[in-house]
């Protein structure tokens, strides 16, 4: 059932912000067409990590990267990439809903406007993404309304859809529940369970019951470490490393 | 102790309340200056006529039209290079000794007083380039004293953008480029449009800048291109105070002008403020 194939791959990536060491040899698989949880307490880089991954990291003035990141055959940082192509191909969905102050449909046909996409195809594609999302059935009369009109779970499942739009082979999910109440976490997290058929999930939480709830393989990382990597059924049951233990079970965190 | 706390806030507040007070009378007594001896003047013929018998009859009309088009195309050359301006400055400009320099000419330009951006005028615009005393010239020099305002109520503006929104559209394989002119400018826009509403104020009410450069002490005509001098209500207040011969005849004229001048100023906020209002009405976060 689990397709073994990696998506991504890091070897040794290290980065630092000016002096700050922030990530140190991490070495992570994140397989096709499965969730994968980063997890572990605040500031232990799982966040950054994620950004390494579209590259957003390079807005941070004064970032150093070594290492690789591969998106299938392909080194993301080598010179000669495109870094909209990566983004386009490498969706992300931010901690705090953040919708343009634009219509809902506007906010979708973002990333389809951005790279030229024929007007033709682009409401097909607004409609199936929002579809994708279920929000299509909440905001199919009022698509030209402002975004801000949503509530906070619709806003997220907007920003699911757009990064949909740009039909990415992955999705970079950073804390998106963390803002949200406990029925629209839900939703979002039963949403991810159903978007993994169509693509890659990867997702920062410190919610270690919803990395339970959703995700195939877990990581866990600490001060800038992975500690432990594995399938997140083995991990909750008998964690191999001694600190991931303490984490899991609410020592730190 | 709480009794001395308790004094020590009603005074503060009473004092407050006198400096409000104050400054309300101030306003109100501006206003009711200026109108009680100008506001009788205003007719129909004062706003559409020339002036006749040395300016102690007739209308200001060239006038209006010359202060409305100073107004409007120091403006329309101001704000475009402003918002580049502060483009640059919040998303392209690295910290550098030069973006440095830049920013502190900006501040320092806001500060020099309008007389000598008269004198800028005359030599830049009027005699190296040649466009004369001129609508052209004057709209010119006003642009360049309005710029420093609009450059700071841009980069304002522009960094009140909440960071989301440029990290959103850059995850979404947008460009830099297309970032600011799709999703950050937009957003900034109505703040923008502040600034822009105080240096129209200021553009329209400037006598100095355009002593030397468009202002014209009497025609009848109006211009017919941005090479012909103009009439401009702040100078023609100036000329009527200072020029004539007719005091008795030309001081209320002088303060009909300046009603005029407080109402198009006015005027043209208002439709500024409008427009910002139905921007803003549109995107609320």
């Amino acid at each position: 059932m689990v397709n073994k194939s990696a998506h991504i791959i890091t070897e040794d990536l290290n980065l630092w912000f000016g002096d700050n060491h922030v990530l140190k040899d991490v070495n992570i698989p994140v397989y096709d067409r499965n969730v994968t949880a980063l997890i572990g307490p605040s500031g232990c880089g799982k966040s950054t990590l994620l950004r390494c991954f579209n590259r957003m990291n390079d807005l941070i003035p004064e970032t150093r990267i070594t290492g690789k990141v591969m998106l299938y055959e392909e080194n993301i940082y080598s010179s000669r990439v495109d870094v909209t192509n990566v983004r386009t191909k490498v969706g992300m969905v931010f901690q705090k809903p953040n919708p343009f102050p634009k219509s809902i449909y506007k906010n979708v046909s973002y990333g389809l406007n951005v790279r030229g996409i024929a007007r033709s195809r682009i409401e097909e594609i607004v409609e199936k993404s929002l579809h994708d999302a279920w929000l299509w059935e909440e905001v199919k009369d009022r698509l030209h309304e402002s975004a801000f009109s949503l509530s906070g779970g619709q806003q997220q499942r907007l920003c699911i859809a757009r990064a949909l739009a740009n039909d990415p082979e992955i999705i970079l999910l950073d804390e998106p529940t963390s803002a949200l109440d406990p029925q629209s976490t839900a939703r979002i997290e039963e949403l991810c369970l159903a978007l993994k058929d169509q693509v890659t999930i990867l997702i920062v939480t410190h919610n270690i019951a919803q990395a339970g709830r959703i995700s195939d393989y877990t990581a866990f990382m600490y001060l800038g470490e992975m500690v432990e990597f594995g399938k997140t059924k083995q991990m909750f049951t008998v964690p191999k490393d001694k600190r991931t233990e303490a984490y899991l079970s609410g020592v730190f965190g | 102790m709480t009794r001395t706390r308790k004094l020590q806030a009603l005074l503060g507040t009473s004092l407050l309340k006198l400096f409000i007070a104050l400054t309300a009378i101030f306003l109100i007594l501006f206003l009711y200056v200026i109108f009680s001896r100008g506001g009788k003047m205003i007719n129909w013929e004062f706003l559409t006529q020339s002036p006749r018998r040395y300016m102690t009859e007739g209308g200001i009309f060239p006038a209006i039209i010359g202060t409305f088009w100073l107004t409007v195309l120091s403006i329309g050359f101001a704000l475009p290079l402003g918002i580049f301006t502060a483009v640059f400055l919040t998303s392209y400009a690295r910290p550098s000794w030069l973006v440095r320099i830049i920013r502190v000419s900006i501040n320092t330009l806001a500060g020099v007083p309008s007389i000598i951006y008269g004198l800028f005028g005359l030599t830049v615009f009027v005699q190296f380039f040649k466009f004369d005393v001129s609508l052209l010239s004057g709209a010119l020099t006003l642009g360049v004293l309005a710029m420093p305002v609009i450059i700071n109520a841009s980069e304002e503006a522009i960094r009140s953008v909440p960071p989301d929104f440029r990290e959103a559209s850059l995850a979404l394989g947008a460009t830099e480029r297309q970032t600011i002119l799709r999703v950050i400018l937009p957003t900034a826009l109505p703040n923008i449009l502040t600034g822009t509403i105080i240096s129209i104020g200021r553009v329209a009410g400037e006598t100095a800048p355009i002593l030397f450069t468009a202002a014209t002490f009497y025609t009848r005509l109006l211009p017919t291109s941005v090479m012909d001098e103009v009439m401009a209500l702040p100078y023609h207040i100036y000329a009527l105070m200072t020029e004539g011969s007719h005091a008795a005849k030309q001081v209320p004229i002088a303060y009909g002008t300046a009603v005029v001048l407080l109402a198009l100023v006015l005027l043209v906020s208002t439709v500024a403020i409008i427009i910002r209002y139905r921007l803003r009405k549109k995107k609320k976060w």
